[in-house]
């Protein structure tokens, strides 16, 4: 096979390389053929016999052969999907809407919401006070992001847990006066220390990718908005963030995915999001490991597939104004798809409709040319 | 509405280099100036000093016989010192100015519209009124039909014209205008140089950095030549640009033309 490629090659590309050295200047010699194109010894009775047909675009066999390697081997592991009993999908079914999943499903979605939330929030907060010209401010934002950068979640998490022995109670007053001391256990359930845990360390993510998106803002746009007299936070929430939001949603969101997973670590301070239960029901049904991890990586591909799709769309709106015209959505694409009517669908009957148009409008158009030189 | 501008002693100097070094101008109310000068002679930073977007390092500038960004203060010592004012006032002395930038810096997240209209949205003015406003300004400049349009679906020359309308939402005494054209394809700096000229005649007092010298010939009361941060010479455009006296206005003037 590989030999006939050659071969054709060599075909093609002899000629043309042993003449074009010596013929080139031919090609512009004013003398014409009988049918009325320049004279050309590059091009022979066989080339002028091709002229009136499409040219055949080169194919790629190596391309077929490798998807076709490809499917092979993904079809392999697709059959074990379904001849592997211990892949027990009666067992996925069973779990998969069972009242304790959801129960933790539920949790990972709270931890995960509250989170992204404050550390949205708090991003900001920290993002402005280290942009801040007050030293103290922007020093004590960069210790902080430093801080929690530096340290693992899961120490984090932890260390929060175990703040009832380090603060048995946690007060509030006058120093050295009185005080209103509670114990900390009771202010801090399981949930809010999951919630903190996370929180904290999210945020000097986030207000790193809140820093990058404003720093991304063009400086005419601070100054603007200064000439303009806009007070200052109107500068901020008005001018600045709506165009820093745009370099910002894509590196929040990718944030907001780790947090989803991250919020697995939950189940290292006693709360059972949706790995702990899994966790928890593989010691109890030992039989169904597989099937419970099977669940629970359904669920995290649908939850992440939710948020790709809302990032989709929140991308799109900031965009607006930075560029001129907006593609359509998948939607608004299968929307004109349906309305142009079943069976015609774009690069088939349609696009062959349009070359047809494309080419009357060219004989049309030279049709009318010549008019006007006669 | 219009207001004199009177700058005194100004010096500006970033590190080691002096941009603006003792200039001196008195305009009156209504007047139009041309800035003329090489690149690097300091005129976009005086014309930004006007509104204290570059707070100057000693001197002063007054518009309508305030001073900007500053006030006069009496320290303990008895010694008067101009200190900064807080930055809420300084805004709100800025929001009678109208600025108008050689890049348009329109926000491009807004319609030409809300672009117009944010300036006295964020001063107070509800927000029916600043669009209204807005849209007769719009209108002013040639572009009332371009009112939902954002700043990306423009020509060059329609976001300058839009960053004028935006300059003049707050009724300013007073508008500056780094380079108007500069950044325009030539064939569109004729529209925005008609908006300016129609400006000029409504009596409000403009100061113009511009390379445009046949431009400046037509509109200008007053031209002022500035080359290493210093006023070289200065005078009605009928003697500055035909019959320059200095020689290095001469020799810009040979070059620019």
């Amino acid at each position: 096979m590989t030999q006939t490629t050659d071969t054709e090659r060599d075909a093609v590309t002899r000629p043309d390389g042993a003449r074009s050295g010596t013929d080139a200047h031919r090609a512009s010699s004013p003398n014409g053929s009988p049918d009325g194109s320049p004279a050309d010894a590059t091009i022979d009775a066989a080339g002028r016999a091709a002229l009136d047909r499409p040219v055949v675009p080169l194919r790629h066999p190596l391309r077929w052969i490798a998807a076709a390697v490809v499917l092979v081997v993904l079809l392999n592991f697709v059959e074990t999907l379904f001849t592997n009993e211990q892949w027990g999908w009666p067992a996925v079914g069973k779990w998969l809407f069972s009242p304790a999943i959801l129960t933790g499903l539920q949790l990972t979605l709270v931890a995960t919401a509250l989170s992204a939330v404050i550390s949205f929030a708090g991003g900001i907060v920290v993002a402005i006070a280290r942009l801040s010209r007050n030293p103290v401010l922007s020093g004590l934002a960069w210790g902080y992001v430093w801080l929690f950068r530096s340290v693992p979640l899961i120490l984090v998490l932890v260390f929060l847990y175990n703040l009832g022995s380090l603060y048995p109670t946690i007060g509030i007053g006058v120093p050295f006066g009185p005080q209103l001391e509670v114990p900390t256990a009771n202010v801090l359930g399981d949930l809010a220390i999951g919630v903190i845990g996370l929180s904290l360390s999210e945020i000097a993510y986030a207000s790193e990718i809140v820093r990058a998106g404003v720093l991304a803002v063009d400086h005419g746009q601070h100054e603007a908005a200064q000439a303009l007299g806009l007070p200052r936070r109107r500068q901020f929430v008005r001018v600045i963030l709506p165009q820093a939001l745009r370099s910002i949603v894509p590196a929040f969101v990718n944030q907001i995915v780790g947090l989803l997973k991250a919020s697995s670590l939950l189940f290292y301070v006693s709360l059972l999001d949706l790995f702990g239960v899994v966790q928890n029901l593989s010691s109890t049904y030992p039989t169904d490991i597989i099937p419970l991890l099977v669940v629970a990586t359904l669920w995290y591909l649908a939850l992440t597939s939710a948020v790709s799709v809302v990032q989709y769309y929140v991308e799109r709106w900031t965009a607006r104004g930075s560029v001129r015209a907006l593609p359509p959505t998948p939607f608004q694409r299968l929307r004109a798809a349906v309305r142009r009517g079943p069976g015609r669908r774009p690069g088939g009957a349609d696009r062959r409709a349009e070359a047809a148009a494309a080419e009357r409008a060219v004989t049309a158009g030279t049709s009318t040319t010549n008019d006007r030189a006669i | 509405m219009s207001a004199t501008i009177g700058i005194h002693g100004a010096v500006k100097a970033f590190g080691e280099n002096v941009v603006i070094d003792g200039v001196d101008l008195s305009l009156p109310s209504g007047s139009v100036t041309v800035i003329l000068g090489p690149s690097g002679s300091g005129k976009s930073t005086l014309l930004r000093a006007i509104n204290h977007l570059e707070p100057l390092d000693r001197g002063v500038v007054t518009v309508g016989g305030e001073t900007i960004g500053v006030r006069v203060r009496t320290g303990r010592d008895g010694v008067p010192r101009y200190k900064e004012l807080p930055e809420r006032l300084i805004l709100r002395q800025r929001s009678r100015i109208g600025f108008v930038f050689q890049h348009f810096n329109l926000f491009p997240h807004l319609t030409a519209l809300e672009n117009v209209a944010e300036g006295p949205i964020a001063s107070g003015v509800p927000a029916a009124t600043a669009r209204a406003r807005a849209q007769t300004l719009l209108e002013r400049v040639g572009l009332g039909d371009r009112g939902a349009t954002r700043p990306r679906q423009l020509s060059g020359g329609q976001q300058q014209r839009v960053a004028i309308a935006r300059a003049l939402a707050l009724e300013p005494s007073v508008v500056l205008l780094d380079e108007p054209t500069s950044a325009l394809d030539p064939e569109l700096v004729g529209e925005v140089l008609g908006v300016i000229a129609d400006l000029a005649e409504s009596g409000t007092t403009l100061v113009i950095v511009t390379h445009e010298v046949a431009f400046a010939r037509e509109v200008a009361d007053h031209v002022v030549f500035l080359d290493h941060g210093r006023i070289v010479e200065q005078g009605p455009p009928a003697q500055l640009i035909d019959d320059p006296q200095h020689p290095r206005t001469r020799d810009f003037l040979s070059r620019v033309r």
